[in-house]
């Protein structure tokens, strides 16, 4: 074998958490009222544009969630006797398809698409003397002429080209769809078309023939255009700059993609057990229970959270600091810390939805069909999970998205007070925390709080889409209102 | 008459957003209302009755917008008038009650701040000029004690006096014209009754003009002499008040008067009107009753029919009148209520001799063999307060009630609003608890039983709710929601049988099988409720609680349920314990009543017994203050002064002395033991000893 896999934590964690979705989008299709609720979201044109680009996001993020190290001694360790050896460093199936960017470092800040550094250095002539000027990069630009004087000329030809592909690849796509329609449907090419971009309906159509294909094509060529440019210019250029150790800051950005997730997700994966049932315990059971979680998530929310964390985070680092023996590898060690810091995050997160949730418990009990089903005898068990929780989960679902949102920024803030993820983990808080610096030079920095706010932005704005989508698909007042 | 018309409306029409298309909720009302003169708008819920209402002070809501037509007051269009000139009509010329008042007072504001407020706006009054008018105000509108009251917040004063207050306002600027919309809706009858006593005073005194709307046909009878009924954003008929009572033309008004539960339709099927009013921009072309009318003709579904004079007060919007074409018509028209017979039966006898009761009581008396008992039940929940959340006194809803409930029989629990008698249903069904006293159910005791042992008695009883609207989890598909109780209590074990059984139990209750399938949202109120009906059946049960089934429906949809629960007490021997504030249900449906007053039953008897002679003090009281659709009928009230005491601290002796006319002086030391009046009737008053 040429590579070792090597299956971190939030590896594990995420893919399990992959794995739950396909069942329950599984479990999903039998159920009729849930695939029509499901079919709602899919005529949602905003929602399922938002989709598209989170499911853009998810492929970055899944890609670069599957580790391994690769063979050093290679071809010639051929003899079996001798154990293989393996690099120290941990790559990802996103770093093998990026190699270009991530091996190519400068000296130091570039801005996007530059010739030369940003910063004035010791450059040697030709004729050997030496002067102080902005040195060229070692990469950036390295096919052109000394002066890059065609820049601009290869910037548009290369633009052209992305445009070209990326129309390519679009055309190729939506084909692609309109035959498997066509064949599904079993009716003329042209009739798929127009159906996809709502010109014509067909007779008596239902769920999914209304499927917003349009919006997931526009969303597509949107993305593709913006794929296309990024990979024509940073095959020659750093599309997004460099920074201060001279890394790509479009590498660094697309790196950051799987932290945000993985403390989005991860983090409600601890938090929504705890909130949910103690939220519903407290507001169904009520007397000493609702007592013992008031008490609880009280005295938790009255701890000022940062330094809560501060201290759960500290304690940890020094766990794993003195027990350097259980890490094979310094990304195993950041994983660890990633993973440790989702898990505090969740137990101190959870105080809000949970009393969220009991208030709602509190005024769902009171309500006559949950008395209704107390006369029917049913168990305390039953009423929960068949009365009471599916009536709570558009309030999960909304809070979720919104902590989603509010997670990937409070890693920002954690990581700017030096609390969040472990320094050699790429993430968008270290990305901002650095900016904060680069902010405050002269001449600024601007291009990697840039990318940053960019790609953070587009994964948040499309996820609460999504989820709003979502909400007007499963909420009942809302659905049965439209 | 149209010049010295205080108010003139023409051609109103209000549209609404619906989605991306805009559709008329009120469309070409036009009506006068004379200095002085009260002039109702009936109909049910969704026909456009209240949104008139504010489209005449301009304050319709942002969806909707006002499209064309004029409101003259007093010569000025109001539709005319800038928005600062509107605002000088509000309040000063044109006034308006809320129907909930409750939540139309600022929480925060004292009683005199929120008037004052109103009068320094309308007559530049304040401090202590402000105050003395504010103090003049609550009296002209029988706030006792007016002093004290000023400084209040609205969360110290009661329903009744919050709409006391509520008019006090209305009255701050001296309008000349008052619109009340539904102001009594929210109240019980006893309060009703001297709202509308005062607000008939207060229009008498002051030669206002009164727009009324309300959907009680009652109240209307009481209070109005001229009346418009309102159907599907549209006056159907205006007459007044003694024409539209004994001779109502348009077919909606007679089949609203048909679909009324009293006396005389005891023991047959009430009227109902197919179907229900369709929903905004559903409107039909043609006629919009057409779908729903018995007399309905080809015309009607082409054409919408113009107004017809019938007398020169009396207008209807119906083909049937018209002049021309009277050859295509159906039969000739007739203006008279299609219950005639019921009329005459009930004004002659009313209860003094109605034969037809007393033989349906015998008939059902042989039979009479108890399935449910309920002895000194008491339900007292602690107040708790103070730092350890230690017991500080309790609000004993339910404090000492005996009931026996016959098989196949309906038992009425009526009272107020607060007087325990929801509690006395949820603790017969071990909903709430812990209580003290016996129940016994067929033979068992369930007081005490843990929720195990009382899980295969629950078969046997079985509740109804109130609000069809909470009473269905919106989450689950009408399918599941009828089979969860067999399911859990193991009526029918398997689920294809249980599929089958669903089917069977929504054709009982007149629901199209595919109905199944679908969500409670999709139905509408009176649908609900027939769900909720066959969720109840389902688990076969002996004796059902309805607990106001039919509070929350308009009347067409009221009676729908009525004919359902009566016939399927005939068919399947049921026992009803009808717990309801609603006389006329009382009079179509029970069989014994039982007059509850703050935790206490205060007179049991056979609903002849109750009906035609109430002993106690507080059911006499109670009966007369209950509006009869019939403004021949307009008779003295007894109106009972004060309202309900609060069952945390119920006042010494009886309970009633306090609002009692008769009251001696050992009601306000000793509560009376219950006397046995008759085989049937007892009642718990000192004037029977």
């Amino acid at each position: 074998m040429n590579f070792l896999p090597v299956l971190l934590w939030t590896d594990l964690l995420i893919w399990l958490l992959v794995l739950l979705l396909v069942v329950a989008a599984i479990a999903a299709r039998r159920n009729e009222p849930l695939r029509r609720g499901w079919a709602h979201v899919g005529r949602n044109r905003g929602g399922m544009a938002a989709a598209t680009v989170l499911a853009v996001f998810f492929v970055v993020g899944l890609s670069d969630s599957v580790h391994f190290r690769s063979r050093i001694d290679g071809a010639n360790g051929a003899n079996g006797a001798m154990p293989a050896n393996y690099a120290v460093e941990v790559r990802s199936l996103l770093d093998l398809s990026l190699g270009h960017l991530r091996n190519r470092p400068e000296k130091s800040y570039s801005e996007p698409l530059a010739l030369r550094l940003y910063n004035k250095d010791l450059v040697q002539l030709p004729d050997g003397r030496q002067t102080r000027d902005y040195p060229r990069l070692r990469y950036g630009g390295s096919h052109l002429d000394e002066q890059g004087t065609e820049r601009g000329a290869d910037v548009a030809a290369t633009l052209a080209r992305a445009l070209a592909a990326a129309l390519l690849v679009w055309s190729a796509c939506a084909a692609l769809l309109t035959l498997g329609l066509s064949r599904r449907q079993g009716e003329r090419l042209a009739a798929s078309w127009r159906r996809i971009w709502g010109w014509e309906c067909a007779a008596g159509e239902s769920g999914e023939s209304n499927f917003a294909w349009s919006a997931v094509l526009a969303a597509l060529g949107g993305v593709l255009l913006v794929a296309a440019i990024l990979i024509a210019l940073s095959a020659n250029y750093h599309a997004f700059g460099t920074d201060k150790v001279g890394q790509d800051v479009l590498y660094l950005a697309l790196k950051s993609v799987r932290t945000a997730l993985i403390i989005g997700l991860l983090t409600t994966l601890v938090l929504l057990p705890l909130a949910v049932t103690l939220g519903i315990m407290a507001g169904y059971f009520r007397s000493w229970v609702d007592d013992l979680v008031q008490y609880l998530y009280t005295t938790i929310s009255s701890i000022p959270g940062v330094l809560l964390i501060a201290a759960a985070v500290l304690m940890m680092q020094v766990v794993i600091d003195s027990h350097p023996q259980w890490f094979a590898t310094s990304a195993e060690r950041a994983d660890v810390r990633l993973l440790s810091l989702c898990l505090i995050l969740g137990m101190t997160s959870w105080t809000s939805l949970c009393r969220l949730l009991r208030g709602e418990t509190l005024k769902l009990s009171q309500l006559e069909f949950i008395l209704a089903a107390h006369a029917f005898g049913l168990s305390h068990r039953r009423i929960i999970v068949r009365h009471i929780l599916p009536n709570l989960m558009h309030i999960v679902l909304i809070s979720l998205v919104m902590d989603f949102s509010q997670l990937v920024l409070a890693e920002a803030v954690l990581s700017y007070v030096g609390i969040g993820v472990d320094p050699s983990t790429i993430s968008f808080g270290t990305m901002i925390n650095s900016a904060r610096m680069e902010l405050a030079r002269e001449p600024m920095v601007w291009w990697s709080l840039a990318a940053a706010f960019s790609f953070m932005f587009a994964l948040v704005l499309s996820a609460n889409l999504l989820a709003d989508a979502v909400r007007d698909a499963f909420d009942p007042q809302i659905a049965g209102s439209s | 008459m149209m010049t010295a018309s205080l108010l003139s409306v023409r051609d109103l029409r209000v549209d609404i957003n619906r989605g991306r298309r805009r559709a008329p909720v009120v469309d070409g009302v036009s009506f006068d209302i004379n200095e002085g003169e009260t002039f109702a708008i009936v109909g049910e819920s969704g026909c456009g009755k209240s949104m008139t209402a504010l489209a005449l002070m301009r304050l319709v809501p942002a969806a909707a917008r006002l499209v064309s037509g004029s409101v003259h007051l007093a010569g000025r269009d109001l539709l005319e008038l800038t928005e600062g000139g509107m605002r000088e009509v509000r309040g000063r010329e044109l006034a308006m009650i809320f129907q909930e008042p409750n939540t139309s007072l600022n929480p925060v504001l004292t009683v005199a701040r929120q008037i004052g407020e109103v009068l320094e706006r309308q007559g530049g009054l304040r401090g202590n000029d402000a105050r003395a008018r504010t103090l003049a105000l609550l009296d002209a509108v029988g706030i006792a004690d007016a002093q004290r009251r000023l400084d209040e917040y609205p969360f110290q004063l009661s329903g009744g006096m919050k709409q006391r207050v509520m008019i006090a306002m209305a009255l701050a600027g001296d309008p000349k014209m008052l619109i009340a919309d539904e102001p009594t809706t929210a109240l019980d009858v006893t309060i009703q009754a001297q709202i509308l006593d005062l607000l008939r005073v207060l229009q008498r005194e002051r030669r206002m003009g009164m727009l009324l709307i309300s959907h009680d046909l009652g109240i209307v009878a009481e209070m109005a002499q001229r009346v418009a009924v309102m159907y599907a954003g549209e006056i159907v008929e205006v007459a007044g008040v003694t024409e539209f009572f004994a001779a109502p033309c348009h077919p909606y008004a007679k089949k609203l008067f048909a679909a009324l539960p009293d006396i005389s339709r005891r023991g047959a099927l009430l009227e109902t009107i197919p179907g229900q009013v369709p929903s905004v921009g559903d409107w039909p072309a043609g006629c919009r009753f057409a779908a729903r009318c018995p007399a309905a003709f080809g015309l009607c579904r082409e054409r919408a029919p113009e107004v017809v004079a019938i007398s020169a007060t009396h207008t209807v919007r119906c083909h049937l009148y018209a002049a021309s074409e009277t050859q295509q018509k159906p039969g000739s028209p007739r203006c008279a209520r299609d219950d005639e017979a019921g009329v005459f039966a009930k004004s002659a006898a009313t209860w003094q001799s109605s034969a037809l009761v007393d033989g349906e009581l015998d008939r059902h008396h042989e039979s009479k063999q108890s399935v449910l008992d309920a002895v000194d039940l008491r339900m007292h929940f602690p107040i708790r307060g103070g730092l350890l959340k230690r017991t500080v006194g309790s609000v004993r809803a339910v404090d000492g009630v005996s009931l026996t409930l016959a098989r196949g029989r309906t038992l009425a629990l009526v009272g107020e609003s607060g007087c325990g008698k929801t509690t006395v249903g949820k603790a017969l069904l071990q909903l709430v608890g812990p209580g003290s006293g016996s129940i016994r159910l067929a033979g068992r005791e369930l007081m005490g039983l843990s929720r195990r042992e009382m899980r295969p008695l629950r078969r046997k009883i079985q509740m109804i709710f109130q609000d069809p609207f909470a009473s269905l989890n919106p989450r689950m598909r009408v399918g599941e929601i009828i089979s969860e109780g067999m399911a859990a209590l193991q009526v029918v074990a398997s689920a294809s049988l249980r599929d089958q059984a669903v089917h069977a139990l929504l054709a009982q209750v007149g629901l199209p099988a595919e109905a199944a399938l679908r969500y409670p949202h999709e139905f509408s109120g009176g649908q609900r409720q027939r769900i909720a009906i066959a969720r109840t059946l389902a688990v076969q049960p002996d004796v059902i609680v309805c607990d106001e089934p039919t509070s929350a429906l308009d009347v067409s949809v009221q009676a729908q349920i009525l004919n359902l629960l009566r016939e399927l007490q005939e068919r399947l021997d049921l026992s009803y314990l009808f717990i309801t504030h609603n006389f006329a249900v009382v009079e179509y449906l029970a069989h014994e009543v039982a007059v509850m007053y703050l935790g206490r039953i205060v007179e049991f008897g056979s609903v002849a017994d109750i009906l035609r002679d109430p002993r106690h003090p507080y059911t006499v009281a109670l009966l007369s203050a209950v509006p009869v659709p019939d403004p021949g009928q307009r008779r003295e009230r007894l109106l009972l002064a004060g309202e309900t005491p609060s069952p945390a601290h119920p006042p010494a002796g009886c309970h009633f002395h306090l609002r009692c006319a008769k009251v001696m002086d050992i009601c306000r030391r000793q509560y009376p033991e219950s006397t046995q009046l008759s085989a049937s009737h007892r009642v718990s008053c000192h004037l029977f000893k």
